[in-house]
């Protein structure tokens, strides 16, 4: 049960928190040009790493807000924490 | 009875204060001080409990959380009993009650028993390999199997204590109240760390605490004065909280630790009343310290079972701590020196040993020779090969081992004794820093698993005897010199002890000891609580199971309540020998929490009945529970279901209430529908985005109806917004949807369109929602607020005022869920009941109708209109739903569009929405039953659902909706819904019954 410091509130239990998934799939701009397959990878696919992983995370008892964590799902040792639209700031 | 295997020993255990207890009715007594176990010993009762399996008598082993044998059924009471309760953990207190288990009829005779002569026939994976065969005959095998299965019996009634959680944030935990936690602990509280001891005991101490022997000394005293004293001292410390009666249950990541204290388990029936029973702590530390000592190994030889035969180390303790001699005549029997302290322990207090017996060649380490001095005589390099006594044991048959230990030699010997102590070397207490995730590494001098220090998750160590340590020379060094560096500490109390002990010389370790039989016809039981001997691990790998944690399953090896504590080293070593496999690379079993059973009242806490969910009310609540009405739940919410008059069923509440709303008016609680208030320069936007229609477009006072999907093209919410002003709408959803609804649109406004201007508030409790429906509506609705003109030019269908009633600020819709003319009025929650009885008063001369849920239901089914979770699961799309009108097909995006073009969505056989009209209008169809076209189809395929059903009283016929596949092109043909006990013919039709003109929405 991990600890995770959310960018708006500090540190907070993991209870409070809601998983969204993998970072970083853009919606695509114009998905009426995708062919089927184009938007089945966007719709499905997503990666279940073991090791880094960059994820979504919403302090959905908190505030609120989504943003993005990188996380080592081998350990739970979490390497950064950074707001939507920015970079992260370890490299992927 | 006079207690003749009591000693003197006012230490620990209170003579002054006797209690009474029964077990298996039988009354005795014991001390304040005493558990179960060293009370039942000091009333000469070995003999408690039957195996699981071949049901064997077997006695108290241990003294500790590792028992395996001495389980027992606390009391009777059908809501307090408390099954597999360890009989060496239990204090003992005035009126306790205990039970044997697994046997019946009693512990003395148990017809289980037959099993052990069968025994030869029930191998490893016997149930595996015998009920597999024939299939059919499963459902039979498994009465008896269950029947026969399971441990204790569990409560019946529910549970009326008291359980407590606690959050605790500290600096440093210490877990375990031995010497080294001990030392642990001071040394942090003194340099300023907010610090928690924990013990699972009563006492702080481990076995130091009763180690009185010579060659153990601390600066001239006995270890057990040393540390006396040290604990006297640490309870002054501030910084310092200790709880006693508290186990550590489980150590999960990022110092988070759970750990259960038992508050009254040890007082009596009468001291409990009105007291917590377990309270569950819930930690976080900044460090950890385990401390959590190590217990004793047995010694795995042919009916190494029977009652009396004990570890050594439990014995000591017995005699040390509770002053209860475990026999009369005790032999020891080791491969090791720990065995000798219980020699001395025992001679001290006056009891016959009658040998020692050693595997190994010779020991002349000081406390050998301290034994010697007592002239016991000790049988060098021999082992047992055998054990007789059924009840308890009574001869031992010794014999020499040959110079590898794998076979015996020379001639058997005899011994007559009561009580056999064992001691196979020690196992670590890993179990809290493996659930932490830190890996462990093998010591092959002593075949012990250790913590991998470059393996350690940080901020924590491991120190004492779970690191490895076991001679107390070392113990106090290491942990004083650890302890110092995990916590930045300069100088130790500690630094300058001058410490005596005596030093191991020479091991020797044989897994499984030899017999003069062959292994097929002994039983050399590994795990004691299974029945799982040395012969069923064998048997495994000659079956071909490599991995350990196939062989512990297949054999149930360390699969019972004491999960393996005693076992699984054996059972290891046992496999490693035999696959010629380093028990290095072997590995361990994985250790998961709880490390001792934990009940489910710590787990739940407060969180049980009304606490465990929440229940929400709307603010006409107990309007509806004056008047009489059902409720259903509808996620959290408690909503009116039907009001039942006069003794009305449900059914002929419905058929009214759905009656009078078409042909007066009736009134329904809409306040749960989740409502969402939209504001900023892209509310527009926004919504165009996420419904798929357009919206662009809608007028200021105006409401639409709009569908949401999923990016994957299935609908997955609806409900009317309204536009309140040019960036201000309301938006309602489904009950149950709100607040996925809500968490869905936050996401795709943080994440995706970060670039609109679009604030969404939920507002659902704040605003109650009063819907008025029916011909006669318009006329309450003109009482309640007299000044709104109502007229369908200026009020038209889908439009929405604001307005005032009695001074209160409202919104009223003109928008219908039934297909009647209809209004909805949102008030703050607040005003909501009194508005409510206000439009009730209104209606008196009109007979309105208070509906419910279930009414509501059936007027939108008579309409055709869709409730989604009801008539979708969330494999349907828009198409599937006939509903292709609410496509913006001229739309750019919105959220699931590019999905509804799909190969697998524009399929034509897609399940789609359906109108069903029974053959016979009287019949009412089953909501989930099944359609078919061929009734002799062997395997009958399965066209579709029903997902609504109702009679109609409007159409004075049955109705339903349903989906089926190419749904669309199947009106008018006919089918068939197989029941039980008959074939319902149905027509597909279409899926508006009522009003197909929709005439009465403006009537």
């Amino acid at each position: 049960m991990f600890i995770i410091n959310c960018p708006y509130c500090g540190e907070r239990d993991q209870t409070e928190f809601s998983s969204g998934g993998e970072a970083h799939i853009v919606r695509p701009k114009q998905p009426t040009e995708l062919s089927d397959d184009e938007w089945a990878e966007f719709l499905f696919m997503r990666k279940n790493i073991k090791g880094i992983q960059f994820e979504r995370w919403n302090h959905s008892h908190g505030c609120r807000k989504w943003f993005n964590v990188v996380r080592d799902t081998s350990n739970d040792k979490i390497h950064a924490v950074y707001k939507m639209g920015e970079k992260p700031p370890v490299n992927k | 009875m006079p207690q003749e295997l009591r000693i003197n020993n006012n230490k620990f255990i209170d003579q002054t204060t006797r209690l009474s207890f029964k077990f298996n009715g039988e009354k005795l007594y014991g001390y304040k001080g005493d558990t179960l176990a060293s009370a039942l010993l000091a009333n000469n009762i070995h003999l408690v409990g039957r195996s699981f399996k071949y049901h064997r008598p077997r006695g108290i082993m241990t003294c500790g959380s590792e028992e395996p044998n001495a389980i027992v059924q606390i009391g009777n009471d059908p809501s307090l009993t408390d099954p597999n309760v360890r009989a060496t953990e239990i204090e003992l207190y005035e009126g306790l009650e205990a039970f044997s288990q697994n046997c019946w009829p009693n512990v003395k005779f148990d017809i289980g028993g037959i099993n052990n002569l069968l025994s030869p026939l029930l191998p490893a994976g016997f149930y595996y390999k015998t009920f597999m065969w024939p299939a059919s005959f499963w459902e039979k095998y498994e009465f008896f199997i269950r029947h026969s299965a399971g441990l204790g019996k569990s409560p019946t009634k529910p549970d009326p204590d008291i359980y407590d959680h606690k959050y605790y944030h500290c600096d440093v935990l210490v877990v375990g109240g031995g010497i080294s936690g001990i030392m642990a602990a001071k040394l942090s509280a003194e340099n300023n760390n907010e610090t928690l001891l924990l013990d699972d005991k009563n006492i702080l101490g481990g076995a130091t605490i009763y180690q009185n022997n010579d060659c153990f000394q601390i600066d001239g005293t006995h270890t057990n004065y040393w540390l006396e004293k040290e604990i006297k001292n640490i309870k002054n410390i501030k910084n310092l909280t200790i709880k006693t009666r508290t186990s550590l249950a489980a150590y999960h990541g990022y110092n988070y630790l759970l750990a259960k204290e038992n508050l009254t388990d040890h007082l009596s029936p009468d001291e409990r009343k009105g007291k917590i029973r377990q309270r569950l702590w819930k930690i976080r530390a900044k460090k950890v310290i385990i401390a959590t000592g190590s217990i004793e190994r047995p010694l795995i030889f042919n009916n190494n079972d029977r009652p009396g035969i004990m570890l050594s180390s439990a014995i000591k303790k017995f005699i040390d701590f509770y002053g209860v001699k475990a026999g009369k005549e005790i032999t020891l029997f080791t491969n090791n020196d720990s065995a000798y302290e219980t020699a001395i322990s025992l001679k001290k207090s006056g009891v016959n040993i009658v040998s020692i017996i050693d595997i190994r060649d010779k020991s002349s380490s000081k406390i050998v020779k301290e034994v010697e001095k007592h002239n016991i005589k000790i049988y060098w390099k021999h082992t047992i090969v055998n054990t007789e006594g059924y009840r308890r044991i009574s001869f031992i048959e010794i014999m020499q081992l040959s110079d590898d230990g794998s076979d015996v030699i020379g001639k058997k010997i005899k011994l007559k004794t009561d009580c056999l102590g064992i001691s196979g070397g020690w196992t670590p207490m890993v179990h809290l820093f493996t659930q932490s995730g830190g890996k462990l590494k093998f010591r092959s001098d002593d075949n012990v698993f250790l913590p991998d220090k470059n393996k350690t998750p940080s901020d924590q160590i491991s120190i004492g005897s779970c690191n490895g340590d076991f001679d107390i020379k070392d113990i106090i060094l290491n942990s004083n010199k650890d302890v110092k560096t995990f916590l930045g500490i300069e100088n130790s109390s500690f630094d300058n002890l001058k410490v005596e002990s005596s030093k191991e010389e020479m091991k020797r370790n044989i897994w499984l000891l030899p017999s003069d039989k062959p292994i097929g016809k002994t039983k050399p039981f590994l795990d004691f609580q299974n029945d799982s001997t040395a012969k069923d691990v064998k048997l495994a790998l000659r079956e071909g199971f490599k991995s350990i944690e196939h062989v512990k399953r297949y054999t149930t090896t360390g699969m019972g309540t004491d999960q393996g504590k005693l076992s699984n080293m054996h059972a290891l070593g046992i496999i490693a020998e035999i696959t010629g496999t380093n028990m290095g690379e072997l590995g361990t079993t994985t250790f998961r929490p709880p490390y001792t059973p934990l009940t489910f009242g710590a787990i739940v806490g407060r969180n049980v009945g009304e606490f465990f969910d929440h229940t929400r009310k709307t603010a006409m609540h107990n309007w509806h529970v004056q008047n009489k009405a059902k409720f259903e739940n509808v996620g959290q919410w408690k909503r009116a279901w039907y009001y039942p008059k006069n003794g009305e069923t449900m059914f002929e509440a419905v058929q009214r209430e759905s009656k009078a709303a078409r042909e007066s008016v009736g009134i329904l609680d809409a306040s749960t529908l989740g409502k969402i208030d939209i504001q900023g320069t892209d509310a527009s936007e926004f919504l165009n985005r996420v419904y798929t229609n357009a919206w662009s477009k809608l007028a200021i006072g105006k409401c639409r109806y709009g569908l949401m999907l999923n990016e994957d093209g299935m609908v997955y919410d609806d409900g009317v917004t309204t536009r309140l002003g040019e960036n201000h709408y309301i938006m309602t959803t489904t009950t149950g949807g709100a607040a996925n609804v809500l968490t869905k649109l936050e996401d795709y406004l943080q994440t995706e369109w970060p670039e609109l201007d679009v604030y969404l508030t939920t507002v659902t409790d704040h605003f109650s929602t009063i819907s008025i429906c029916g011909p006669n509506s318009k006329k309450i609705l003109s009482k309640v607020i007299p000044d709104l003109d109502l007229s369908d030019e200026k009020f038209p269908h889908m439009s929405f005022k604001n307005s005032i009633i009695n001074g209160i600020k409202c919104r009223v819709m003109r928008i219908s869920f039934t297909g009647e003319h209809s209004y909805e009025i949102n008030i703050q929650s607040n005003y909501a009941k009194h508005v409510w009885e206000l439009c009730m008063d209104a209606g008196k001369n009109y007979n309105i109708t208070p509906y419910g849920t279930e009414t509501m239901h059936l007027l939108r089914a008579e309409k055709g209109f869709i409730i989604t979770g009801q008539d979708t699961d969330g494999t349907m799309t828009p198409s599937d739903l006939q509903m292709d009108w609410i496509i913006g097909k001229k739309k750019f995006d919105f959220i699931g569009k590019r999905s509804l073009y799909r190969s697998d969505t524009i399929r034509d056989d897609r399940k789609q929405l359906v109108g069903l009209l029974t053959d016979d209008p009287k019949e009412i169809l089953e909501e989930g039953a099944q359609i078919v076209e061929k009734l002799n189809q062997k395997p009958v395929e399965m066209l579709g659902h029903v997902t609504s059903s109702y009679f109609s009283p409007n159409l004075n016929k049955s109705i339903a909706l349903a989906v089926m596949k190419s749904g669309k092109k199947l009106k008018g043909k006919k089918f068939f819904v197989p029941m039980e006990n008959k074939n319902i013919n149905v027509t597909v039709t279409d899926t508006v019954f009522f009003d197909k003109e929709n005439k009465r929405l403006n009537a």
